[in-house]
């Protein structure tokens, strides 16, 4: 029992559980789902279908944040990745074809990459403060979007581009099922190769791992250039949704969602051990806690006042100050209640 | 330097008692400061001199005992507190402000005003004055870091003039000294010296001690050793007051000393002229298969500082390596593992335990860093070698997935140990392995020491506990003051030689 | 350095000796002097390829059309020069401006609504600083937290924008004060008086250096007795209270409040002070520096408006110079520390 509670996303789920529950309850609508031409659709379908672009953003997010690194960059790189995409599919003759929307998710793909690539390089080769480094493309990368829809923001009809974040797979959204794939990807390849734990070290102790021969240049690398090519694919997906490249509200204000969702997962900000079945939790607790809010009757616009509200939250229960406070009261009851002592770490 | 007893003390320190969890930093200590004098303060590592050190200046607070300045009873909670008094500390390195000029940093919090603004001119002014007093002709206007250390630290001394202080603490003020520049600061230590104050002098470098203080102060195990007049203390004892005797029964005290080396082909790893500006003097080391070098000295003789060059750690600026006779390039830690090197850092928490990684993981950690990302370490693999480690080495609590951090300061060597040793290396670097564990993970690692040297891994050891260094070593290399001094065979040596060759320039025989 | 006894030094070491002594003295002014380089090269080139750039009506219009700009640049220089970061400023902006225009257009008189926008910009900045002080939160992340909440804010006062009929307010704006055919209007004015305000307390109190002495090594400025953590606060609540005056400057220039406002707003500020050669890792930098930072930014905008061209290249060319800057200063902390 004590091993399930002391669990690293024991506290994550029972929150998202409590929050669930109360939305269940206050509105039962919530969990209505209703089955049209062997399609799901309902509250929670539209939730797993619309978490899917923080999905891929958070899961790249978590990867940076272990090695002690963040990506600001993320939803200039969405807004990219649409332009990009979309531009090719405008410019081509053949707009419907799967072909072509190949080639313009590849392309976008590829752009975003070499985006993040560009971002590791600066903090790994160059030793420049990830804020800062990322910083740059956060301000430069909406610009760069806009020049390649010439300023405008390119609309497109492609039925098959439609289909990534409107289309069904098997009753549900194809777009969640993007979702699952990334995560699962980046678990495999976090916990089947050495990755997860190479990373895990350089975040935890950069210094004890340079002394133990690990490459921290390349993790740290490929940890940007994975997130700019999840921030991509998450770009395609808003795209795909409004069926337009809007380099403006493309990603916005997504970095701090990401960065909620894994650090209400349970990674540290400081780096080190990342646990992706955290980041998902966090990133279903956002969602259903903004359904809940606009639920509730707040506009939108207003929702990041409560998102500030829970991280000071979280960060304040987090904090050594509270825990220490917290520990001292605990400690305090314990020996007032028995009279075994314990050991000093 | 005849001291006079009569003088009131400026600083009395009586039964100080500071303990933190699991260890008794200071225990009862007493400790006397007079006006004019210069009072060096000496022991090794863990003996208790900085923990003193930040009792006095407010850092530390005191379970028990009483700190009493110019006859007055005082408490201190913060720094501010300390400095109030009129303690003011110069620190190793130098704590100014490289950014700001030498006149702000002077008179930084103390600017002087008008009108509630500051006056620059009149500040500068008065920076000027004050440094001129300690002997310091030089443009206040100038940034602070287009000057030397040695300025800096006159700098940041005459700060402490600025406030007046009774009593002036240097911590280890001439680590990045030259000779010309140590004699400055010793002018103006004498100069503040014939003024009254009292000052606190803390050095490894015995030679230095011996020039400029009145008395000496040795700490160990964080107990007062005891006080003496420099003028009448012998190195000797100096020495082993500060490093002492393992007293402790070890059972089954491993021995290679007395081993068979062989010699006649290329050494397994040979170092010539190895140095770093300002931190090792060019040394020279060679070791052979199978042999165990020991490396004695106090504590800042360059030891460790030797054995990172070799490693790749820091990036030597002179001399070369060699590995099995052939030249070789050893920049960074990987071209030391490519070249099958180990090396276990004396600071276990900050360089060498991942703390929140598991046993396994820290174990597989070497291996797995040399394998690359891709080729992961199969579980099966892993649970071998953690396992045979485990019981090799005597790792408790014998659980692979506890995390490392939750070991005891013994058994989280053994799982560096552990870690370096299943890379199967040629040569494994070991420095002060057995610092701060128990008795029982002391005998376990130099038991494995001795058997693996036996089996041809050659070893590098270094140690401040020098009957550990003589036991296991075939050849020890001694260092003092950044600097290789001799060589010596260990082979019938005793602790007290090694301690006389230490102490005095090295006119040993030298096999 | 101390007592040089040389012979008769010749004249090349002596020019050498003065050129090192004023290297020494004015090392952080270099970098304000490459932005000011920057500055009249971009003129120059302007004027010669336009032939009309350099006219009394479009200098005074830079003043004033980025003279929200200069207000929060100044209240970013005292952040980034203890080593820290607010991106909380462009939603300050816009929760304090929204703020007032919704106050006045209630019947709050402007004597009472000014000072209650500026002290909730000084709130923001007091909450930033105390979540990296008290809990430890990483200067960004409390600074995100600030700006979400202050966005948020600006939508709760209102969805939509909300024009301005409060006659002292829009006097602000519309007064002007002509020297020859140059302009300034009273907000052009209060944005010189925060740069005096900056560079005084910078300059000439203990506050101010305390600032500097925090961004060179913080450790050693505790060590030396320097109430740091207060300080350090307090720079997070100059560059509210910044936030809250360039409110008041912004709604007097538009006539309204706009809850979307100084969207982006915080990386132009960042981009200006580093520009202007405050040095990101702290300690180096000067309010000067950041207000020719702030007319190299309002150059680049005005010369895109010239060349007719898109107006995204404003933000890419922003972010490119901002990426040299930051190059250079790394490469010159690398090679420094190299040194020692």
């Amino acid at each position: 029992m004590k091993k399930i509670v002391k669990h690293r996303v024991f506290w994550p789920v029972v929150a998202l559980v409590a929050l669930l529950l109360l939305n269940a309850i206050v509105r039962p609508s919530f969990v209505s789902i209703t089955v049209q031409d062997g399609e799901l659709y309902g509250t929670l379908i539209s939730l797993l279908r619309n978490s899917a672009p923080l999905m891929l953003v958070a899961l790249g997010m978590t990867i940076v944040i272990a090695t002690r690194g963040i990506d600001l960059s993320v939803g200039a790189v969405m807004a990219v990745s649409g332009a990009v995409a979309l531009t090719i599919i405008a410019q081509s003759p053949t707009p419907e074809a799967p072909g072509t929307i190949a080639i313009a998710i590849v392309a976008a793909l590829i752009v975003t990459l070499i985006a993040g690539a560009w971002n590791g390089f600066l903090v790994a080769v160059l030793g420049i403060q990830p804020i800062i480094a990322t910083l740059v493309l956060m301000l430069a990368g909406r610009g760069i979007a806009l020049l390649i829809t010439n300023g405008q923001i390119t609309t497109v009809n492609s039925a098959p581009y439609k289909f990534m974040s409107q289309g069904y797979l098997f009753g549900f959204p194809f777009a969640f099922f993007v979702s699952i794939a990334a995560v699962v990807i980046v678990v495999l390849v976090q916990r089947r190769t050495a990755l997860g734990m190479l990373t895990e070290a350089v975040g935890i102790n950069p210094e004890a791992s340079r002394l133990a021969g690990v490459r921290s240049r390349g993790i740290i690398w490929g940890a940007y250039a994975a997130s700019g090519l999840l921030a991509g694919f998450a770009g395609i997906l808003y795209s795909s949704n409004i069926m337009a490249a809007d380099s403006n509200a493309a990603g916005n204000l997504i970095e701090l969602d990401a960065i909620l969702a894994v650090v209400l997962g349970g990674t540290s900000l400081m780096g080190g051990k990342f646990s992706i079945a955290g980041t998902v939790i966090g990133v279903f607790t956002i969602q259903t806690l903004k359904s809940t809010i606009v639920f509730l009757g707040v506009p939108s616009p207003v929702t990041p006042v409560f998102m500030a509200a829970v991280v000071i939250i979280v960060v304040a229960v987090q904090s050594p100050l509270l825990r220490g406070t917290a520990a001292r009261a605990v400690r305090s009851i314990r020996n007032a209640n028995s009279n075994t002592t314990e050991v000093a770490k | 330097m005849p001291v006079d007893n009569d003088v009131a003390p400026i600083i009395e320190m009586r039964g100080i008692t500071i303990q933190f969890p699991g260890v008794k930093a200071l225990d009862s200590v007493d400790f006397t400061l007079r006006g004019g004098e210069v009072h060096s303060l000496m022991g090794e590592n863990g003996a208790g001199k900085s923990t003193l050190i930040k009792a006095l200046t407010g850092v530390y607070s005191v379970d028990s005992g009483t700190i009493t300045v110019a006859g007055e009873k005082r408490v201190f909670h913060t720094t501010s507190d300390a400095q109030a008094a009129g303690i003011s500390t110069v620190y190793q390195e130098v704590n100014l402000c490289t950014n700001l000029s030498v006149g702000e940093n002077v008179m930084l919090g103390h600017e002087v005003r008008r009108g509630g603004l500051i006056d620059w001119r009149a500040t500068h002014r008065e920076a000027a004055r004050h440094l001129e007093a300690l002997g310091v002709q030089l443009d206040t206007h100038t940034g602070l870091f287009s000057h030397s250390i040695a300025i800096q630290q006159l700098i940041a001394i005459s700060r402490a003039m600025v406030t007046d202080s009774k009593v002036l603490i240097l911590d280890e003020p001439t680590s990045s000294l030259d000779r010309g520049e140590v004699e400055q600061l010793f002018g103006v230590i004498r100069d503040l010296r014939e003024r009254g104050v009292a000052i606190l002098f803390v050095s490894h470098f015995l030679d230095q001690v011996y020039e400029i203080s009145d008395r000496i102060t040795v700490l160990r195990n964080g107990a007062l050793v005891g006080a003496y007049d420099a003028d009448t203390l012998p190195r000797n004892t100096l020495i082993s007051s500060m490093i002492g005797r393992e007293l402790e029964d070890l059972a089954e005290l491993a021995s290679s000393a007395a081993r068979d080396i062989d010699r006649s082909g290329a050494p397994v790893f040979t170092a010539t002229g190895l140095g770093k500006k300002g931190v090792l003097e060019p040394a020279d080391l060679d070791i052979y298969e199978g042999e165990v070098v020991g490396i004695a000295g106090l504590l800042g003789s360059g030891r460790t500082e030797l054995v990172r060059l070799m490693y790749g750690a820091d990036r030597a600026d002179h001399g070369k390596v060699e590995v099995h006779g052939k030249p070789t390039r050893i920049t960074t830690p990987r071209h030391a593992i490519d070249h099958r090197i180990a090396f276990s850092s004396e600071d276990r928490r900050a360089e060498g335990i991942v703390g929140d990684l598991t046993v396994a993981e820290n174990i597989v950690l070497g291996i797995q860093a040399r394998r690359g990302w891709l080729r992961r370490v199969k579980r099966t693999e892993t649970d071998a070698i953690v396992k045979e480690y485990i019981e090799a080495l005597g790792v408790r609590p014998a659980d692979p997935d506890r995390p490392v951090r939750n070991l005891s300061g013994g058994n989280q060597q053994k799982v560096l140990l552990a870690r370096w040793l299943a890379t199967a290396p040629e040569l494994i670097i070991l420095d002060e392995p057995t610092r701060g564990i128990d008795v029982g993970a002391k005998a376990d690692i130099q038991r494995k020491v001795a058997e693996l040297s036996a089996k041809g891994l050659s070893v590098v050891f270094i140690s401040s506990e020098i009957e550990e260094v003589i036991r296991l070593a075939q050849r020890i290399t001694v260092m003092r003051d950044r600097r290789k001094i001799g060589e010596l065979e260990s082979n019938g040596l005793g602790v007290d030689d090694v301690i006389d060759y230490i102490a005095n320039e090295g006119q040993e025989n030298v096999a | 350095m101390t007592d040089l006894k040389t012979a008769a030094p010749s004249p090349l070491s002596t020019v050498l000796g003065a050129l090192n002594t004023f290297r020494s003295r004015h090392a952080s002014w270099i970098p304000v002097f490459a932005a000011l380089l920057i500055l009249v090269i971009m003129f120059g080139v302007a004027q010669w390829w336009f032939g009309n750039f350099l006219n009394p009506r479009l200098i005074s219009a830079l003043l004033l059309d980025n003279a929200y700009l200069l207000v929060l640049a100044v209240g970013m220089t005292f952040v980034i020069l203890t080593g820290g970061i607010d991106l909380s400023v462009g939603s300050v902006m816009a929760f304090t401006g929204i703020m007032c225009a919704s106050l006045v257009s209630q019947g709050v008189p402007s004597i009472v609504a000014v000072p209650l926008m500026i002290l909730s910009g000084a709130a923001v900045g007091l909450l930033i600083g105390v979540l990296v002080h008290y809990f430890d939160v990483q200067p960004f992340i409390a600074s995100l937290v600030g700006m979400f909440l202050a966005r948020g804010l600006a939508f709760l006062v209102s969805l939509r924008s909300i024009k301005v009929e409060d006659e002292s307010i829009l006097l602000l704006q519309s007064t002007r004060f002509r020297f020859g055919d140059f302009y300034i209007t009273p907000t052009g004015i209060i944005a010189l008086l925060v740069v005096v305000a900056g560079v005084l307390v910078l300059q000439y109190t203990r506050f101010g250096r305390t600032i500097y002495a925090i961004g060179g090594n913080e450790q050693s400025a505790r060590l030396m007795g320097l109430p740091v953590t207060r300080t350090k606060i307090l720079a997070y609540v100059i560059s509210g209270i910044c936030g809250g005056i360039a409110g008041l400057v912004l709604t007097a220039y538009q006539g309204s409040g706009y809850p979307l406002n100084g969207s982006g707003a915080e990386l132009d500020t960042i981009a200006a002070v580093v520009i202007g050669g405050t040095l990101l890792a702290g300690g180096s930098g000067y309010v000067l520096g950041s207000m020719i930072g702030v007319f190299v930014y309002g150059t680049i905008a005005t010369l895109i408006n010239f060349l007719g061209a898109e107006q995204s290249w404003k933000r890419i060319i922003v972010g490119g110079l901002l990426l040299v800057f930051v190059v250079v200063q790394r490469v010159i902390v690398t090679r420094s520390s190299r040194r020692t």
